[in-house]
């Protein structure tokens, strides 16, 4: 199969990602689509690594990958005690921090 | 390779970490312990400083005593200090200033009352003080013995810091209800205008670097690149030179200060203590009249030549207004200030009026300028914080009641108005000859600054010092013991170099002679020389 | 023996520096301390006077070099005295007058509390006045200018709690100040065109030319013009004349030494002394010679008017330096007569002011001339120094004062052609007016019924001759008031005394001298009988009668500091104010003002940030597009 596809596949899930990034206001939600955009930034990582046939893109998607389990580490624990104290997990709500 | 220099440096450095560090001074004599600490440091590098300015030969090279640490090699900057007869001398000053302004501010930094449960408001604010008084004495040193052009930056913006918690967080006692607020005003105002200043040098120093750098020389060195501009190895374009000319013009004119440029000195010195206020007109703004005869002249000398007549003419126009200013005043330490701005305009015009009499008389003036208007500055402290105001309508007739208190008063303002017998004639009137031989109008013009100077001075003296004895200053006490240990050292200086200053001209002269020959002039010649006269054979 | 140079001005100076370090310990016997400095440096004097006379005419000139002052590459300034005949003959009355008025200040000043002080400041003057005389170049010349300024200053305001002393005092210095201006112009262009400002070089000394001929008339006209400035400062002239009247807020001592006899003297020495400068500038000299002729009739026109004792005395000195001023702008024909003036009056007018002084002492500090009369049976000593002076200052055949005056009635005839008899009729009218108002203060003060009105405090003055310390020095004064003019004149020998310093030329006066000396005797005596029939026959009125619009601006000095203040203060301070409101709105307002607009951008760019996650992670994308697209396009062109 041509390898664009993947590319294709990518940019799709991507902008799926960003779009529910944009518009949903449940932080679990927006967790996931960050998590979406994530994958399909190293789906294209592994696909232009293919492409290309070096292994830089699959090193830097191993990268990425860790990113990401940190990321869900700190930004679950954050989501969950911030539901506790504000019983709430829209992330309209947290907006203290603005000026 | 000797370690004078670094030592000066070091040791009010250490001295403020050694004071900020020792116990809160929640005691008398804890205060007294922190006080007596940074005293003592501040009379070390009085010693040190003595030592390096009598080790140096006016007639050896013209940096001396060099010392280089490498610091930032691949951007080739070196931690180098050098002294030179001009760096010596005010880096001299300012460790005789430092020990009298802490003398003089003994008490000006103790926290207020005891709460009732015993505890102190501000248990540190004694070290505080103190130690940032250190602080930037280590970094003006540093300043005027840094042959790096880098570290000088850094230490110029350096010092920024501790003058801005100096003026911010201590204010005399004079203050209305409105005081921190009018106080903050003035710190903040001092930093963003210095700050800016500093960030325009920046780039400058950024630039010449990059240029440098294109012709192979990466280095920040002044010596290295002095000589290479001196003798053409290293060339800077027409435009390039004014720019960055300017650029480090702006900021050394933001400090030092000059007209335009000058409206942080009046808020400033008038909302900090005296003591502080000493430190801004007599030291800090010194590296800035400092750095435009050092690295202005030295790295671009023809820009230097180019904006000359320009530079003299605010300089001429910071004389008359300051003083015009000085004389419409209400607030005592607001009108040292505004004298201060036409004495800096002095200063600025005899650097940039390219001649050994101006030059020389600068740096003179900027020597006599720290010690007369610490003087000056310091005895008005003293008067305000007995009234408890800084406005002038308060007092009248304290000559009455104090005598020695407005004796040294009058001093000061005689002083002040460059009175031949004491310090400062002798570099206004070389600072006036100097420019008039090159610009004959602008000196003729500046003359008219010392009338205005004998306007504000007496005019201050008669409003607060003669006259009736006015309701409030009844009761205030002459001069104490510790007021007077301040206050005569430096009389006794201004008038021993009014008399005999030439200890200060031999260790200037060789190096304003040699600052002079790298921007490539000579001081115009006599139309008419007469020979002088071998002077002491009887006829 | 030129090593006594410096202790000349040492002495006195250490006494200052003694009196106002020494502190209380020094109440007790401080001002005879003080005296005897004084006396010292005026037996210094009479050494170094005898050692000169021992050396024969043309090598009377001493210098002695201390040490170098001012040194950078060609500016040289050295600590170097000079003494040659001219210095002399101030030293000579500085330290001799000074020395006596010492002497009476002991006595007058005995009930002052801060007497020691008052010493200390005379001292100063002393040692200030005598620097300015040794000096052998301008710039220590300068150096006691200032000094003496200060000095002044000092003792003008000596009592401080008077706010009319204290505002005096600063008058006086700041409106030196503007000569003193004129004088460091004068240095800067000496060294801008000699490279030098020492008297030998540029003015020549015995047997060599000075610089002064190898330069251009202008320069030295403009050099000569700055000088004059600085003369008409220190001398009281016009335009510059203004301070010397208030000065009499001083102590009469004070007036007596610096206000009549010696400071304001210094600037006939400073055109004496640069001679050679002015003898090649003859539009320079004009300017000398009208400044001394307009001063001369304005200070005698002041001193018909004022009712104080002290400031009618004040209008006489300006004056009679007025003639001075005038004798040494006509050149070589004048200079050795203005000095010769400039010494006799310095004499009869110390003289008079001491008598003024006495009469105050006696009159519980009463000045004015309308409370006091028929003093003469009260203070018969003070009352004969008093009219020695007198019969000194109007002229009278066979004083001081007539010889020195005559002569420079004379000089003005000599100048010739029109100028000459213009300046000669300005100074015979002079002659008139000064008999005029000399008689007036003659008559009002010791003649006619008693007038006396009680002080402030309701006390009746009691009259009384002053203790002998105040008492002698008026004696001697009167002494050199009678013989000075005599000795001088007998043989020219003050003039062949000076001649070697300041050049003497014949001059071709239309008229003989006995001629000018009838003239000048019949304008004296008609000024006398004027003023006695105006004062002498009736009774004076206590109150001042309006009198005519002349009378009323001489009153206030002509309008003098009217015009200052019209023309110089009130748009000065006008200037200062709206300054420093152009300070505050203008220049810090721009500042703050720039401060404010950032401060305003930044409060509105501070609502993009609204806290929704999603709007900042909307700008994010944004960005990410723009750059995106960006990098594509800059590709792709």
């Amino acid at each position: 199969m041509n390898p664009v596809n993947y590319l294709y596949l990518s940019a799709l899930l991507f902008t799926i990602g960003a779009s529910g990034v944009l518009i949903r206001r449940n932080a679990i939600v927006l967790f996931m689509c960050v998590e979406l955009m994530l994958n399909a930034s190293n789906l294209a990582l592994v696909t232009f690594s293919r492409m290309h046939g070096t292994l830089d893109g699959q090193i830097i998607a191993f990268f990425t990958m860790v990113v990401a389990a940190a990321e869900v580490v700190v930004g679950l624990a954050i989501i969950v005690s911030i539901f506790r104290t504000r019983h709430s997990a829209s992330v309209d709500d947290s907006n203290l921090m603005k000026l | 390779m000797s370690v004078l220099l670094s030592a000066t440096c070091a040791v009010p450095a250490a001295g403020a970490v050694l004071t900020a560090a020792l116990p809160a001074g929640s005691t008398e004599a804890r205060r007294k312990t922190t006080k007596a600490v940074a005293l003592g440091v501040s009379a070390v590098t009085l010693v040190l400083a003595a030592v390096a300015a009598t080790r140096f030969d006016p007639h050896g090279d013209r940096y001396q005593l060099t010392e280089s640490y490498s610091w930032i090699r691949s951007f080739g900057i070196t931690f180098s200090l050098g002294v030179d007869g001009i760096g010596a001398v005010l880096a001299l000053l300012t460790a005789v200033l430092v020990p009298m302004v802490m003398l003089a501010s003994w008490h000006d930094a103790d926290p207020g009352p005891a709460k009732p449960d015993g505890t102190f408001e501000n248990r540190r604010r004694t070290q505080a003080f103190f130690a940032l008084i250190l602080a930037v004495e280590a970094m003006v040193i540093v300043s005027f013995y840094a042959t790096d052009v880098f570290v000088f930056y850094v230490f110029f913006e350096a010092m920024l810091i501790p003058m801005y918690f100096l003026i911010g967080g201590f204010g005399d006692r004079a203050g209305g209800p409105d005081s921190s607020r009018q106080r903050s005003y003035a710190a903040v105002k001092f930093l963003l205008y210095n700050l800016l200043g500093g960030l325009v040098m920046l780039a400058a120093v950024i630039g010449l670097y990059v240029i440098a750098q294109d012709q192979g020389f990466g280095t920040f060195d002044l010596q290295t690149l002095t000589s290479a501009i001196a003798d053409g190895r290293l060339q800077l374009s027409g435009t390039a030179e004014k720019g960055l000319f300017l650029g480090f013009f702006f900021a050394f004119a933001v400090k030092a200060p000059l007209w335009p440029l000058h409206t942080w000195l009046p808020n400033a010195m008038g909302e900090s203590t005296a003591g502080t206020a000493v430190l801004i007109t007599a030291v800090v703004d010194k590296v800035g009249t400092f750095a435009m005869l050092r690295f202005c002249l030295g790295l671009f000398p023809h820009a230097s030549k180019t904006f000359a007549p320009a530079i003299l003419v605010l300089a001429l126009i910071g004389i008359v207004y300051g003083a015009l200013l000085a004389v419409g005043q209400k607030d005592i330490k607001r009108l040292v200030a505004y004298a201060s701005i036409s004495h800096f305009g002095f200063i600025i015009m005899g650097i940039f009026a390219l001649t050994s009499q101006g030059q020389s008389g600068a740096t003179l003036y900027m020597v006599n300028h720290g010690l007369s208007t610490a003087a000056w500055m310091l005895v008005a402290g003293f008067l305000i914080s007995r009234r408890g105001s800084r406005l002038i309508a308060d007092y009248g007739g304290v000559q009455k009641v104090a005598p020695v208190l407005a004796g040294t008063f009058l001093i000061g303002s005689l002083a002040t108005l460059s009175l031949p017998g004491l310090a400062p004639f002798v570099s206004e009137f070389l600072v006036l000859v100097g420019t008039f031989t090159r610009y004959p109008v602008i000196g003729i013009i500046a003359t008219f600054g010392i009338v205005l100077a004998a306007l504000y001075a007496l005019l201050l003296y008669q409003r607060t010092m003669t006259g009736p004895v006015k309701e409030g200053v009844r009761a205030i006490p002459d001069l104490k013991a510790r007021e007077l240990a301040v206050v005569a050292p430096l009389v006794a200086l201004t008038v021993l170099f009014g008399v005999y200053p030439k200890p200060l001209t031999d260790l200037v002269n060789p190096s304003v002679n040699a600052t002079l020959s790298q921007v490539h002039e000579t001081d115009p010649a006599p139309a008419h020389p007469v020979a002088a006269t071998p002077g002491g054979e009887q006829k | 023996m030129n090593s006594l140079i410096p202790l000349l001005v040492a002495a006195p100076l250490a006494g200052a520096a003694l009196l106002l370090l020494g502190g209380r310990a020094l109440d007790r016997f401080g001002h005879w301390l003080a005296t005897a400095l004084a006396a010292l440096s005026f037996g210094f004097g009479l050494a170094l006077f005898s050692d000169m006379l021992g050396r024969d005419a043309e090598h009377r000139a001493v210098t002695k070099h201390l040490f170098s002052w001012i040194s950078v590459n060609g500016f040289q300034a050295d600590m170097t005295f000079q003494l040659d005949q001219l210095s002399m003959t101030f030293v000579l009355l500085i330290t001799g007058v000074g020395t006596l008025i010492h002497l009476y200040s002991v006595g007058y000043m005995a009930h002052d509390e801060r007497r020691r002080r008052f010493f200390a400041y005379l001292n100063l003057f002393l040692a200030a006045m005598l620097l300015l005389v040794v000096a052998d170049n301008y710039l220590v010349l300068y150096f006691g200018w200032e000094g003496v300024g200060l000095a002044s200053y000092l003792l003008i305001g000596f009592w401080q709690h008077k706010p009319s002393a204290a505002t005096a005092a600063k008058k006086a210095f700041i409106v030196n100040r503007v000569g003193d201006m004129g004088l460091s112009i004068a240095i800067m262009l000496m060294f801008a065109e000699f490279g030098s400002f020492a008297f030998g070089p540029i003015l020549g000394s015995e047997g060599a030319v000075g610089g002064a001929h190898q330069a251009s008339e202008g320069k030295l006209t403009a050099i000569g013009l700055m000088l004059l400035l600085a003369a008409c400062g220190k001398s009281a002239q016009v335009p510059l004349q203004s301070w010397l009247g208030d000065a009499m807020e001083g102590p009469t001592p004070v007036s007596a030494l610096i206000h009549a006899a010696t400071m304001v003297t210094a600037g006939v020495y400073l055109i004496t002394r640069s001679s050679a400068i002015f003898d090649l500038a003859p539009d320079a000299q004009t300017a000398v010679v009208v400044v001394g002729a307009v001063t001369l009739l304005f200070g005698a026109i002041v001193g018909c008017a004022k009712d104080d004792i002290k400031k009618a005395l004040a209008g006489s000195t300006m004056s009679q330096i007025g003639y001075m001023v005038l004798a040494a702008g006509l050149g070589p024909i004048g200079y050795a007569f203005a000095i010769m003036h400039l010494v006799t009056h310095g004499f009869f007018k110390a003289g008079l002011f001491l008598g003024a002084g006495s009469v105050m002492h006696g009159m519980n500090d009463e000045v004015n001339m309308r409370h006091y009369g028929g003093l003469r049976k009260y203070m018969p000593v003070t009352f004969v120094t008093f009219g020695l002076g007198y019969l000194a200052i109007i002229g009278f055949p066979g004083l001081s004062g007539f010889f020195s005056k005559d002569k420079i009635i004379e000089a003005a005839f000599a100048k010739g052609g029109t100028e000459g008899w213009i300046l000669g009729l300005c100074t015979l009218v002079g002659a008139a007016v000064t008999a005029f108002y000399m008689t007036r203060v003659m008559v009002l003060t010791f003649f006619g019924e008693k007038r006396w009105q009680p002080d402030e405090d309701g006390n009746a003055p009691h009259p009384h001759e002053s203790p002998k310390t105040m008492t002698i020095p008026m004696i001697l004064l009167a002494f050199g008031s009678v013989f000075a003019g005599g000795l001088f004149a007998y043989n020219d020998s003050f003039l062949k005394w000076l001649e070697p310093v300041t050049g003497y030329a014949e001059g071709n006066s239309p008229l003989t001298p006995l001629t000018v000396t009838l003239l000048t005797t019949a304008c004296m005596l008609a000024g006398v009988a004027l003023a006695y029939l105006m004062y002498g026959r009736a009774p004076v009125p206590v109150v001042p009668p309006v009198g005519s619009p002349l009378t009323r601006a001489a009153r206030r000095d002509l309008l003098q500091d009217d015009f200052n203040h019209a023309v110089l203060v009130r748009p000065g301070s006008a200037l200062a104010a709206t300054l420093v409101f152009f300070d505050s709105r203008g220049l810090d307002g721009l500042v703050n003002g720039l401060a404010a607009t950032i401060g305003g951008l930044s409060g509105r760019l501070r609502r993009v940030q609204n806290g929704y996650v999603r709007s900042y992670a909307l700008s994010m994308f944004g960005g990410t597009l723009v750059l995106v697209a960006m990098t594509l396009l800059m590709r792709s062109v």
